[in-house]
């Protein structure tokens, strides 16, 4: 039996446990979503390109809006100001010491970005991009990662699916658990090792915030 | 000493913290527990003398419509780390587990992570849309949600990235930054069945996605499975209200999974037969192993644990003698079945005492009394699961996935307690 059925049988064991009220069918409650309204709110796009609206837009479209409500936090190339995320580059870091997790680098589908962009951005005044904006924006973003090198390239509703990210294949399923379980390894409990030492130290960091040079939250009287 | 002195006039009053200094610089927590005692408070307050709170009224009832902790507890509040974040609206802060003993956290305390800040959602404007793959779509104001059977349940809420900043050794000093961004409530609400079946799902139904009605728009896949099993739309925490900072007034409750799915502010399901990838399961909360190749959907919050006390914001404040040490497990798996604790990291092990109920999904509270007798100490706690799941060091996982998955880091935690009593965040061999 797999882990996650066995947890499964687990959590129906442990419902048993617990009054479950009943419930049978429909109550009746909730008012019908009507098409005006779901069109209003359903605003997801998903990878094979449902959810998509019409709409088309260039690379050098994208560029003049990216500089206008874009480049302040994500610097003119994608490249990033000051803390807030990078968006283009990173080839080639996912197994070096500091990865760059990038659009270009790191995410499989670009179905995505325009979901996200679309849903939550310029941070601050999020779905105020029309839909022609964002796929113009989205272009630009490919132009800048180098998926797409010509600036007259139109992104749009047609020919968005036809767009593959280059770390599409760089996703696993969850592989857990990694380590051994107790049957496989019980742990040891007494006269485990001969000799500990300390090897990292938190204090010689000094990250932590404090109040008057010390960690704060300092259990006081 | 005159009784009518009032305790502002007499002498100053030495920290703990003071003494814990004192004890630092040499003079040493040795000196005996009489003097902890004596040093500790104002004597116009202790016998033989009758403090000010013995003589005269204290405020009335209407004092305080809606209660806050006694000022001597001001220091118990949630805290961030700057450095973290870009922004304070995309951030994270932190439990103050150090303070808290049993395993609710109250409301007030229980951390937040925003990805566009508290949305300040009106209640009469609340709506929640289920629309897809379902035989009805269906809007549901509040008050409906409030007409469907209610179930109560107590479960942990974990951040994926709790312990993240850990995972290339040790970085911050306290429990409250390095396993802070978790809180236990009892959450009030509905089955998230029950408004499934309200709108009927179609038989090609796989997956809902949640979505919130912040500026983020927070969105993430959950399998038609989990969707159906334990999930909730809670509209109460401990009893009152969700907080603002915690999706007031609906969230999602998805028990054991990390807490990214929760999604706050609630606003609308669609049922799907694929899963959607959004930002949040794609470039977030996706897992890099050390081969460049990155676990997705890595929903389940393995098995933890953390001793809160003793830790570097909680000294050994006493001198040697009887110590309490105690501290949090929580497994998302199931119950936590055992907790061992180690004081000499991990040569030797001991049975914790686990107090308090045991609920699946839930935090449990754990304690090991032991006799200190003033020497250094590598203190550890190990978790176990009933799915016979053992929490792993931070050296095993690492040796499995490398450095860079941020999230879910659930190895075992070293505190390292000093001669004087203070504690530090270290790793060892």
């Amino acid at each position: 039996m797999s882990r996650f059925l066995k947890v499964a049988a687990l959590s129906v064991g442990a419902a048993l446990a617990l009054s479950q009220p009943l419930q049978a069918g429909s109550l009746g409650l909730g008012t019908p979503a009507t098409p005006e309204e779901i069109a209003g709110w359903d605003i997801d796009v998903r990878p094979d390109g449902a959810g998509l609206p019409e709409g088309r837009g260039t690379v050098a479209e994208g560029e003049a809006i990216f500089s206008e409500q874009c480049a302040v936090c994500h610097g003119d190339f994608g490249e990033g100001a000051g803390r807030w995320p990078v968006l283009a580059g990173g080839q080639d870091t996912l197994t070096s010491e500091a990865p760059v997790k990038t659009i270009g680098s790191y995410w499989p589908y670009l179905s995505t970005v325009y979901d996200y962009i679309h849903r939550a951005m310029p941070y601050g005044n999020a779905q105020s991009l029309s839909a022609d904006e964002t796929y113009a924006v989205v272009a630009y973003l490919l132009y800048l990662n180098d998926i797409v090198d010509d600036e007259e390239f139109e992104l749009s509703k047609e020919n968005f699916a036809s767009i593959r990210l280059p770390n599409e294949d760089g996703f696993i399923d969850d592989g857990r658990p990694d380590t051994p379980l107790a049957s496989e390894a019980p742990p040891c409990m007494s006269e485990c090792k001969a000799e500990v030492k300390i090897t990292k130290r938190a204090r010689i960091i000094d990250v932590t915030p404090e109040d008057d040079g010390e960690v704060s939250g300092m259990a006081v009287d | 000493m005159s009784r009518s002195s009032k305790s502002h006039d007499g002498p100053a009053n030495p920290s703990r913290r003071g003494l814990l200094k004192a004890g630092i610089a040499g003079a040493g927590l040795v000196a005996g527990a009489g003097l902890a005692r004596a040093a500790g408070g104002d004597p116009a307050n202790l016998p033989p003398n009758v403090a000010d709170w013995s003589r005269y009224l204290g405020p009335g009832v209407d004092a305080a419509p809606y209660g806050m902790p006694s000022e001597h507890e001001a220091q118990v509040v949630r805290r961030s780390v700057e450095w973290l974040t870009a922004s304070r609206e995309s951030s994270i802060n932190f439990t103050p587990l150090h303070e808290l003993d049993g395993i609710i956290t109250p409301n007030g305390l229980c951390f937040e992570r925003h990805h566009g800040g508290v949305a300040e959602m009106n209640p009469t404007d609340y709506r929640l849309m289920i629309n897809g793959l379902v035989d009805k779509p269906l809007i549901f104001t509040l008050e409906d949600l409030k007409r469907f059977p209610r179930v109560n349940r107590l479960y942990f809420l974990e951040c994926a990235a709790n312990s993240g900043m850990e995972w290339r050794g040790a970085q911050l000093n306290g429990c409250q930054f390095t396993h802070g961004m978790v809180h236990c409530v009892m959450y009030t609400g509905v089955p998230l069945k029950y408004l499934l079946e309200e709108a009927g799902l179609k038989t090609n139904a796989k997956w809902i996605m949640p979505e919130g009605g912040d500026a983020a728009g927070m969105n993430r896949s959950v399998p038609i499975e989990k969707a159906l099993d334990d999930c909730i739309v809670a509209f109460k925490m401990n009893g009152e209200a969700l907080r603002p900072e915690q999706g007031y007034p609906a969230r999602l409750v998805v028990p054991g999974w990390e807490g990214n799915m929760w999604v706050k502010w609630l606003r609308r399901i669609e049922v799907g037969d694929m899963p959607w990838h959004a930002r949040e399961e794609t470039s977030k909360y996706t897992d890099l192993l050390e081969g460049g190749k990155a676990r997705r959907f890595t929903w389940v919050m393995d098995a933890k644990s953390v001793i809160t006390s003793p830790s570097p914001q909680a000294p050994i404040l006493h001198a040697k003698g009887a110590t309490v040490l105690t501290g949090l497990a929580w497994s998302g798996n199931g119950r936590i079945t055992r907790v061992d604790v180690t004081l000499d990291g991990g040569k030797n092990w001991h049975e914790a005492r686990i107090d308090g109920p045991s609920l699946p999904k839930a935090l449990h509270r754990f304690y090991f009394e032991f006799d200190w007798d003033g020497s250094e100490l590598l203190l550890q706690s190990r978790a176990h699961d009933e799915t016979g799941y053992v929490q792993p060091t931070k050296d095993a996982l690492r040796a499995v996935r490398g450095t860079n998955s941020i999230y879910h880091n659930n190895g075992i935690q070293t505190w390292y307690v000093k001669a004087d009593g203070g504690v530090e965040n270290v790793e060892i061999s």
